[in-house]
């Protein structure tokens, strides 16, 4: 009778907390989109609505910002709990203000406290902690030192001599293997919707289903990583009583469902300390609760917006404890709390609520931030005043990305979420094995130098000869370099299976996987930087003469060109094309390899800002780029060499293939306020026409940046007067003045539209 | 039919109604001391392109300029002293694309000479830099007489213009010239909009590559009120005058 009992009190409790939804799929499974199909109320108004901070928000936001200054002065970080080792239990309850926070919850006993999380490389959380004056507790150090192997550890072991000699070099650069691979959403609201016991039941079912007569070593792992989950799951609720609430049943009301879906985003962020720990998509399925709260009275707009200020304040908090060498490859201490909002339904109706709006609208309440990396989902169908809006929001505050639901929609369905700065993928349903990215422009060196490495003079590619004519000669170099990218190519994937076979024994992501389907999609999400140094080079090579200049060893260190060469970013096809097949070339050859654990391979164009780091490493180029200058971000053309305006510019990157480059193709734009029209209105229309036709041509993602170049140099100068000044670099925005001064130079150094 | 070009620009948003195809043509006859493009003077620069060479650059874009109300701009250097190839691309471009076609131009050229190509133009941008004789001769180099004729004959043909103004510190914001100014637009009768470009220091850095003095050397951008005084100046003359449309 017990049961019983038990069981109708769970149904009363989910009976109220489901009250006035419309049921479906959702009801019988986990199944958060058809959540959303049935219950979503589609917004097309414009932002008159909105309301502004509460005076708690106000109060509470001025106490984070004077951490954050705090922060600054302290070189970067503001303190380091280096006694405990993170999990999702690991810490006591944290506040900023108990008595004014509406949503609560740190990765730690306090705000900006920085956690130690060693799973994936000791080495890390050592060299961290002596770079900003502290120093590991030894006993931690042990640990990982002679018990507890980490992902770092693992991979090192099973290295090839080879894999080390092209990390060495600088050919693949930036890969996951002393880090967490991070670019893993978990499906944040679940916790929200259907309470954590609900989630326990389902993988336990998950589990007993999984019993086969043949105990492989895919089933055994997975029955393992299961239990993790499960175990995983009860941490989580462990760690919200902690806090004083029970999250075990579904959340009744807009406030619970803010705060679940935030302590199951927390149990994440204190577990991993991932490249890139993103959101998902949670603003307009949010939006739901709000809505029923609105409607039977008992929350007000100011009270929405509150809910929404004080939320996204929790993300402006997350921290990782990261080493100086981390940050010139992720400049400006990035943590990718990317939220996707916006874009259309499956059904024709748009996926835009008024909480897409609010969540906008932090950044006028609590001021422009580069994080959460907000990005807006862009339709040719997204209602008008909404496109309005983020223009404006765009000129207003350069903090908000865009990618084209047009062409990822057909891909994805309606329910992906942007991991990190450009890979979507279906949340809950799908992950990436993250890749970080090969170095084009060296590859191209090698194909010059008989596969030698141009820096460090030694054999690093494949044994091949170099060329030695006088004027480089098209067809031998793209016979060299064919070769070249054969090998690469292969490396690359090979080490990349080694990386992530290892982060899946030492570093399981056991809350974002909990908060997934039992089976998923897996993708191999490979990179390539410096496509548009190649893609001028080889034009340079065809179109021009380029004279290589060898020095003793016999390796080009410079070149010289004679006569002009068609430039990427000119919307022209003798060099635009060239892009396109070095995009479609690499990715067939990286198809042509096994992926670990069946992962399908992908391909993004994006560098975030390593962009400079990879250009320090490589030699000059046969462009004329010099030996040691960045190149451009992600697939931008090479600065100042777009001469024909922006339309020129957009139309070659939009030509990228995008059914080859699924993982994202990066492009980031920066323009002068004066150059999209004289006034405000017209600015915005201007803005919002740009956004559609790009969209239209197939373009993939586009930052936008709307600012002067000579406010950027006195920010350089007097930085205390620019707490807040955002940029979006590649995929992600920073803050202004935490980028290194080289980075800022880079910035400062790129094309602005509508300078004469 | 060839002309001799300059550059392009895909996305102007300044010079003319919505998003516009900008072509700067190569030569001018004046010599402002406040050129911004003091790289398209020399007739014999640039380089050589024919009306369909435009027309290809043109058309990838065609619906942004068509989407925002947007179109092409024709500016230079001064793009009527290459009136007949400017003419010929206008005509095209309404035919072929349906483009709203603006020219932005001094007005130093003679009406006899612009007949055809005002024909295919929808609007004028019409830089007025100088109402005062004297001072127009030495900011520019030359007289403006042919300037107001080409303007009053623009007025006749009732060709619909933008009066734009270059505001200069201490060169072209006199409160006398801007008088003279709003009186002479106030005598015209097809001035839809008055534009005060408040002069900046952007162009300098071509001076200095041209190996060019730069004349203007130390004067300073007009601050919001002086734009504001300016305008009220100009406005308040045009409306005594009791025709404008300003």
């Amino acid at each position: 009778m017990a049961t019983t009992e038990k069981d109708r009190a769970i149904r009363t409790t989910v009976n109220e907390a489901w009250r006035g939804f419309a049921f479906g799929e959702w009801t019988k499974g986990i199944d958060v989109n058809s959540f959303i199909e049935k219950n979503l109320t589609s917004y097309e108004g414009d932002e008159r609505f909105l309301a502004g901070p509460t005076d708690r928000t106000t109060s509470l936001w001025d106490q984070v910002s004077i951490l954050l200054k705090e922060e600054r002065e302290r070189g970067g970080v503001h303190d380091i709990d280096v006694h405990t080792i993170s999990t999702i239990t690991s810490h006591g309850p944290g506040y900023i203000d108990k008595e004014k926070e509406t949503i609560v919850g740190l990765q730690t006993d306090a705000p900006l406290k920085r956690s130690i999380q060693p799973f994936c490389g000791i080495r890390m959380a050592i060299d961290a902690c002596e770079a900003y004056g502290y120093k590991l507790d030894p006993e931690i150090e042990a640990i990982f030192r002679d018990i507890r192997k980490t992902h770092n550890q693992g991979v090192f072991d099973a290295y090839t001599t080879e894999m080390r000699l092209a990390r060495k070099a600088g050919i693949v650069t930036g890969l996951p293997d002393a880090y967490g691979r991070g670019r893993i959403i978990g499906d944040y609201r679940r916790a929200a919707l259907y309470g954590v016991d609900a989630l326990i039941e389902a993988k336990k079912a998950d589990q007993l289903a999984l019993e086969p007569d043949v105990m492989s070593e895919d089933v055994i792992r997975l029955r393992e990583e299961l239990s993790e989950q499960i175990r995983a799951l009860s941490e989580l609720k462990e760690m919200a009583a902690a806090y004083g609430y029970d999250i075990s049943k579904p959340a009744r009301n807009a406030g619970e469902a803010v705060q679940w879906l935030y302590f199951a985003y927390l149990a994440a962020i204190k577990e991993q300390n991932g490249a890139a720990m993103s959101l998902g998509r949670v603003s307009s399925f949010l939006d739901i609760y709000i809505e029923r709260d609105l409607q039977e009275g008992t929350l007000t707009e100011a009270g929405a917006q509150e809910l929404v200020d004080h939320f996204v304040m929790k993300l402006r908090l997350v921290k990782f404890l990261r080493t100086p060498d981390y940050n010139e490859l992720f400049s400006g201490d990035p943590t990718w709390v990317t939220e996707s909002i916006g874009g259309m339904g499956l059904d024709g109706r748009t996926r835009v609520t008024k909480n897409s709006f609010r969540f906008l609208h932090t950044l006028y309440n609590l001021g422009p931030a580069p994080e959460p990396n907000l990005t807006v989902l862009w339709s040719k169908s997204l209602p008008e005043a909404f496109k309005t809006y983020c223009a404006r929001v765009s000129a207003e505050t350069s903090s908000i990305q865009y990618e084209n639901d047009d062409l990822m929609r057909p891909q994805f369905g309606d329910d992906y979420g942007i991991a990190c700065c450009v890979s979507a993928m279906r949340i809950g349903k799908q992950m990436q094995f993250f890749g970080a990215r090969a170095n084009l422009a060296k590859a191209l060196l090698y194909a010059i130098n008989g596969g030698k490495d141009e820096k460090l003079g030694i054999q690093v590619g494949p044994v091949m000869a170099p060329i030695i004519s006088e004027v480089l000669d098209y067809s031998e170099v793209m016979a060299n370099f064919d070769l070249v990218m054969d090998w690469l190519s292969k490396l690359y994937m090979n080490t990349l299976n080694v990386i992530h076979y290892m982060h899946d024994k030492y570093g399981y992501e056991r809350i974002e996987m909990a908060l997934h389907d039992r089976d998923i999609v897996r993708t191999m999400a490979c990179g390539i930087a410096g496509l548009s140094v190649v893609a001028d080079s080889l034009s340079a090579i065809k179109h021009a003469k380029v004279r290589p200049i060898r020095d003793e060893r016999g390796i080009a260190v410079d070149f010289e060109i004679i006569g002009d060469y068609p430039q990427y970013g000119n919307n022209d096809d003798r060099v635009d094309d060239i892009a396109v097949s070095l995009v479609e070339g690499f990715m067939n050859r990286l198809r042509g390899h096994r992926a670990y654990r069946d992962a399908i391979p992908t391909l993004s164009v994006l560098t975030i800002t390593s962009n400079v780091v990879y250009g320090k490493k490589t030699g000059t180029t046969p462009d004329g780029r010099k030996a040691g200058e960045p190149f451009a971000p992600g697939a931008n053309p090479m600065h100042g060499r777009d001469r024909k305006g922006a339309l020129a510019s957009l139309a070659s990157v939009a030509k990228l293939p995008y059914e080859h480059s699924l993982d994202g193709i990066s492009n980031t734009f920066s323009i002068i306020p004066k150059a999209l029209g004289k006034e405000e209105e017209v600015r915005h229309r201007n803005l919002s026409a740009l956004l559609d036709g790009y969209a239209a041509s197939g373009g993939h993602h586009l930052n936008i940046n709307v600012f002067n170049r000579e406010q950027l140099l006195d920010a350089m100068e007097h930085p205390e007067s620019y707490p807040q000044l955002t940029i979006r670099v590649s995929g992600y925005a920073v803050n202004f003045i935490k980028l290194t001064r080289e980075q800022q130079l880079d910035v400062i150094g790129r094309t602005f539209h509508g300078e004469i | 039919m060839s002309g001799r070009i300059h550059s392009i620009d895909t996305f102007g948003t300044v010079d003319g109604p919505g998003i516009r195809f900008v072509l700067f043509m190569q030569g001018c006859a004046l010599r402002c001391d406040f050129c911004h493009n003091p790289d398209t003077w020399d007739t014999a620069g640039g380089r050589q392109v024919e009306v369909e060479d435009i027309l290809s650059e043109i058309e990838p874009y065609l619906p942004y300029y068509q989407g925002s109300g947007g179109g092409i701009t024709v500016t230079g250097g001064e793009p009527t002293l290459q009136a007949p190839f400017v003419a010929k691309l206008f005509k095209a471009c309404k035919e072929r694309f349906g483009l709203h076609t603006a020219l932005d131009s001094s007005g130093f050229c003679d009406p006899t000479h612009a007949g055809e190509l005002m024909s295919y133009t929808d609007l004028v941008l019409l830089d007025l830099k100088q109402l005062n004789p004297d001072k127009h001769i030495r900011l520019t180099s030359q007289p403006h007489d042919r300037i107001l004729k080409f303007a009053s004959w623009l007025s006749e043909i009732r060709k619909p213009v933008w009066i734009r103004h270059v505001l200069i510190p201490g060169h072209t914001d006199d409160k006398e010239d801007l008088s003279l100014l709003g009186q002479f637009m106030g005598e015209l009768s097809n001035v839809e909009r008055l534009e005060l470009l408040p002069y900046h220091e952007m162009g300098v850095y071509k001076w200095e590559r041209l190996g060019k003095d730069y004349p203007l050397a130390g004067v300073r951008p007009p601050d919001e009120e002086e734009v504001k005084r300016a305008r009220r100046i100009i406005e308040e003359s045009a409306r005594s005058v009791g025709t404008a449309h300003a």
